[in-house]
């Protein structure tokens, strides 16, 4: 297999739309959430600022080397889960380096942020940010499991393991979108997806209003910076799994940004409608509600 | 000094022992250093500009003013309009508010909340007790001045002032920022010694080491 070397711009170019729509697409689903809560909410550029300021500030102190590493293994996860499945489905611009397994790194991929991240909060000595972490990885693993079972539903109804010819099969009409061939599959994946979006009710891991706010605590400038930029590319990054998955995928960017946004959205009003939840209860909410969507989803396929 | 800070004998879960010096062990010891600003102007202004546009202040309320602040995260006055946010903890904030008076004891923990926030940072100084100690003035137990113990960047007047005062403070702060002379943090560098004898004329139990980030 030979290598075309302008596929590296071209993955650098998608990564820095995804980048710059992810930091604008915060603020405004943050806006959402606090017209619901009858404020205005941040500017719309807020997020923007913000990045800059934490990288213009002018020190920063290290706890030690896994400090340094873990906001850089958590921006390794988004970048790496973007980079390796395609953005925009046909255009060989932004398919990136999707290749035939890519969906089993995909996979991977979405856990790795957190764990690198337990590695760093645990080096930062603080016993918030190790409460956080042991709150936060419980979440997400219980959170992966729906997600997990639906993933191989996919797999075995498309046959393949690629994400480009998963969303090949699903062109042609909307009824041909995973979501309506495989209903199941994807309200356990949704149920999922709620869970590692970090908004309510599955936020008590990052909450800023909860005492301790989580494996953050003690990251300051450049590096909350680094895990700020992460926090933009992200949530896209997982968004482009699913809309790959089960909803069609995108063959131009206005599509990409409608359908990103409208699975926000959908994780914005479940987060305003629905109190916070605590981990042992969201732990529970995933094993006894999604986990049994998830197998019977496996099972209509 | 507390019986936790003397240097102990700890045994380890594996029976291992090993020996503890509190102050040592879970403090740094390097005294704050200055850090002018050294990018050239156009880049110095713009990050003047974006630090004044995001002020993240840091959630400890000292004294009742500290109820003055709640309007603002509220549909009434709703601060983060303004840029403003509060951070839950003094690594990420930049901001460190004053909230009226001051006693020595809480001195104790602006001081530390203040050491471990990153510069450059601001305090401000919110109602007359953080002026001249307010009505607080014959207090045994409160600090008349504030800026005697920490750089203070701007004081807002009032007892309380209200939130729209603190609205248009935070405005005041922003062209002090952008203006480049919010340099509180080192000044407080510079003068540190003359800040430290001014703390612990005050602070009698004194269990902590100088400067602790």
């Amino acid at each position: 297999m030979d290598f075309e070397w302008i596929r590296i711009p071209h993955a650098l170019l998608t990564l820095l739309i995804v980048f710059l729509y992810g930091l604008l697409l915060g603020a405004v689903i943050q806006k959402i959430g606090a017209r619901a809560g009858r404020r205005h909410g941040i500017p719309f550029y807020q997020n923007y600022i913000d990045l800059i300021k934490n990288y213009a500030l002018r020190t920063t102190i290290t706890h030690g080397f896994m400090f340094y590493l873990g906001p850089v293994f958590r921006l390794t996860g988004g970048v790496g889960l973007l980079l390796f499945v395609p953005t925009i489905y046909g255009v060989a611009m932004h398919e990136n380096f999707s290749f035939a397994g890519d969906l089993i790194l995909a996979l991977y991929f979405v856990f790795f942020g957190s764990l690198g991240m337990a590695l760093g909060a645990g080096e930062s000595g603080h016993p918030y940010a190790a409460i956080g972490v042991s709150r936060g990885l419980s979440q997400v693993t219980a959170a992966e499991l729906p997600f997990a079972i639906a993933v191989f539903a996919v797999a075995l109804q498309y046959q393949t393991l690629s994400v480009t010819d998963i969303v090949a099969a699903q062109q042609g009409s909307v009824f041909n979108w995973t979501v309506f061939t495989n209903p199941l599959a994807v309200t356990a994946a949704m149920m999922s997806f709620l869970g590692s979006m970090m908004r309510p009710p599955f936020d008590v891991v990052l909450a800023p209003q909860e005492i301790p706010i989580g494996p953050p605590t003690e990251y300051h400038s450049a590096y909350l910076a680094l895990m700020q930029s992460n926090r933009a590319i992200f949530p896209i990054a997982k968004m482009v799994i699913y809309m790959n998955l089960f909803f069609g995928g995108a063959a131009n960017w206005p599509v990409f940004f409608l359908k990103v946004f409208l699975l926000y959205l959908f994780a914005a009003f479940v987060g305003v409608v629905f109190p916070r939840f605590r981990v042992e209860q969201s732990v529970r909410w995933f094993l006894v509600w999604g986990v049994p969507v998830a197998v019977a989803g496996l099972f209509w396929v | 000094m507390k019986d936790e800070l003397k240097p102990r004998i700890v045994k380890g879960p594996d029976g291992i022992e090993f020996e503890v010096d509190p102050l040592r062990d879970y403090y740094c010891e390097a005294s704050p250093s200055v850090h002018p600003p050294v990018y050239v102007k156009i880049v110095e202004d713009f990050f003047n500009w974006a630090r004044s546009e995001s002020l993240w202040i840091l959630g400890f309320g000292t004294g009742c003013g500290a109820i003055e602040m709640r309007p603002l995260m509220t549909p009434r006055f709703d601060a983060y309009r303004f840029g403003v946010q509060w951070r839950p903890t003094p690594r990420q904030a930049n901001l460190l508010m004053i909230s009226g008076y001051l006693s020595t004891k809480t001195l104790k923990r602006a001081i530390r909340s203040y050491e471990q926030m990153q510069s450059p940072k601001y305090v401000v100084g919110l109602g007359s007790c953080t002026i001249n100690g307010g009505m607080y003035w014959d207090s045994y137990n409160t600090i008349k001045k504030l800026d005697e113990y920490l750089p203070v960047d701007l004081y807002i007047v009032g007892c309380m002032p209200r939130p729209e005062a603190l609205l248009q403070g935070f405005e005041d702060l922003k062209q002090i920022i952008r203006a480049g002379k919010a340099e509180g943090a080192n000044q407080y560098a510079e003068k540190f010694e003359w800040y430290k004898a001014n703390q612990k004329k005050v602070i009698h139990d004194w269990d902590m080491p100088d400067y602790n980030w």
